[in-house]
């Protein structure tokens, strides 16, 4: 290999540059306006393998009461308003979508499905986390409280200051997906999403939306898909 | 430059009178090209991509109260904002962790590891060659294709690349990967070791470029053609 003429060094030369051809490709990412097409792609990619990952029986990690950092430290985190002035006293959730009893669930209604009481870990999108003490109804007793065709894709959620979220159905039948209504064994003060939050332990923190409103069953997502996500953060958000 | 052809007698008649040979060695074959450029592209956006995701939250610590610890210019920074700067972690993830797979098993299935993996025995060969290169020490002899301080800067870097991606799985999945959280000691010490093995992959950088410059075209077209043409450790042709 130490000899070889220079003609033939320049052929392979060029050759073998060739071969690189392929790596221009990632050069697409430098045009402005292919950018967003591809950064979707990147993200519907990573989506569809984190519900490949996602394990219907696997359970978060649970912590002890020691574990649990204290109420004060526990962060609001609201996007906008830590009170968007919810009427505590006629609040109702409204059921709508697939499910065969739709209309107005009291607080009632809901407390009265059995009640877990949970110390999970809360993670932000930003890189903060939190272990906090959340109480409720798992979603999945509800769903099947309102007759939810539980084999319909998406569970999708309003709220009262404006926030909407969707969920694929698997994580909303996941043993450890909670209607909240407590959190450190008090009911939810406003900050926190009262009078009901989602608790979603195998989520994002942006997925466990507050100040819940409504409660749709559906095949189909809409244009609006959720608060964030409709912005540029990843949908599925799964841990 | 180096040349074998004859200039002499015009009588000699040759059939091929440009016939020009030169001294040069395939160095690099393709798999190592590929993966060592697109590994580079995918390291840019994600070490831009991943200061811009930290400084959403710039702090080890819990978020009440917050102590953050840097605050990253924004010009070191890709994606404009957290959620930009996600998607191109999400997207770029995937070419690291592919070019960085290809690259490892190419070298385990060629054989080829054996040329850059750092050993023990190669521990004796790091102070002279550091002291040659910083402090005008003499050169060691070069009985290898690649010298002790390249083998540890080449293995150590494969090493960060190893961990930037685990710990990025657990931050990424730490409820699935849960497992594979504990033997970092948890969640949050998962996100500290992420950033160090950032740090660690980045420090290789400068002095990769400087030898890089220091050893000059030739040196670094064999990085674009696999061809290295007079390589320093073959004799030249011309003193033929």
């Amino acid at each position: 290999m130490a000899s070889i003429e220079e003609k033939k060094l320049k052929h392979l030369n060029r050759r073998e540059l060739l071969k690189l051809a392929p790596l221009v490709a990632v050069g697409a990412f430098a045009v402005t306006r292919w950018q967003d097409p591809l950064l979707g792609r990147g993200v519907r990619l990573s989506d569809w393998a984190s519900g490949l990952l996602f394990r219907r029986h696997h359970r978060a990690k649970t912590f002890s009461d020691a574990d649990v950092a204290p109420f004060e430290k526990f962060p609001y985190n609201g996007y906008d308003d830590l009170d968007p002035g919810v009427d505590l006293e006629n609040w109702t959730l409204t059921v709508a979508g697939n499910v065969r009893h739709p209309g107005e669930y009291t607080l009632a209604q809901i407390q009265a499905l059995p009640k877990i009481r949970q110390n999970t870990r809360h993670v932000c999108v930003e890189g903060w986390d939190a272990i906090g003490s959340f109480g409720g109804a798992r979603i999945s007793d509800f769903l099947t409280l309102v007759g939810a065709d539980t084999g319909s894709r998406f569970v999708t959620v309003e709220c009262a200051d404006d926030y909407y979220e969707s969920l694929d159905m698997a994580t909303a039948l996941h043993a450890q997906s909670l209607l909240c209504y407590e959190m450190y064994g008090k009911p939810l003060d406003r900050g926190h999403g009262a009078p009901l939050r989602l608790s979603l332990p195998t989520k994002l923190g942006y997925k466990s939306a507050k100040y819940l409103t409504k409660l749709s069953v559906s095949n189909v997502l809409g244009a609006e898909r959720g608060y964030w996500e409709d912005q540029g953060y990843s949908w599925y958000a799964g841990l | 430059m180096a040349s074998g052809a004859q200039t002499g007698e015009p009588e000699a008649k040759r059939p091929e009178p440009e016939l020009k040979l030169v001294t040069a060695a395939y160095e690099h074959p393709w798999a190592i090209r590929f993966t060592h450029w697109l590994n580079a592209a995918a390291v840019f956006v994600l070490a831009a991509s991943g200061l811009r995701i930290f400084s959403a939250f710039p702090c080890f610590g819990s978020k009440v109260p917050e102590r953050d610890l840097l605050n990253i210019p924004k010009a070191l920074t890709l994606g404009g904002w957290l959620g930009g700067a996600l998607q191109w972690h999400f997207t770029f993830m995937w070419l690291f962790a592919g070019s960085g797979l290809l690259y490892i098993a190419y070298q385990l299935i060629s054989g080829h590891y054996k040329t850059v993996l750092f050993l023990p025995r190669d521990v004796k060969g790091v102070w002279p060659m550091t002291r040659h290169y910083f402090l005008f020490g003499p050169k060691p002899a070069m009985t290898e294709q690649y010298n002790a301080l390249q083998k540890l800067a080449y293995t150590a870097t494969v090493l960060f690349g190893v961990a930037a991606l685990l710990t990025g799985i657990v931050l990424y999945k730490p409820v699935q990967f849960s497992w594979l959280a504990w033997p970092m000691g948890g969640y949050r010490l998962a996100r500290v070791w992420h950033f160090a093995a950032m740090c660690g992959f980045l420090a290789f950088i400068p002095g990769h470029l400087i030898m890089v410059v220091l050893h000059g075209w030739s040196n670094f077209a064999s990085m674009l053609t696999g061809w290295k043409r007079d390589p320093e450790y073959l004799p030249r042709r011309s003193s033929e």
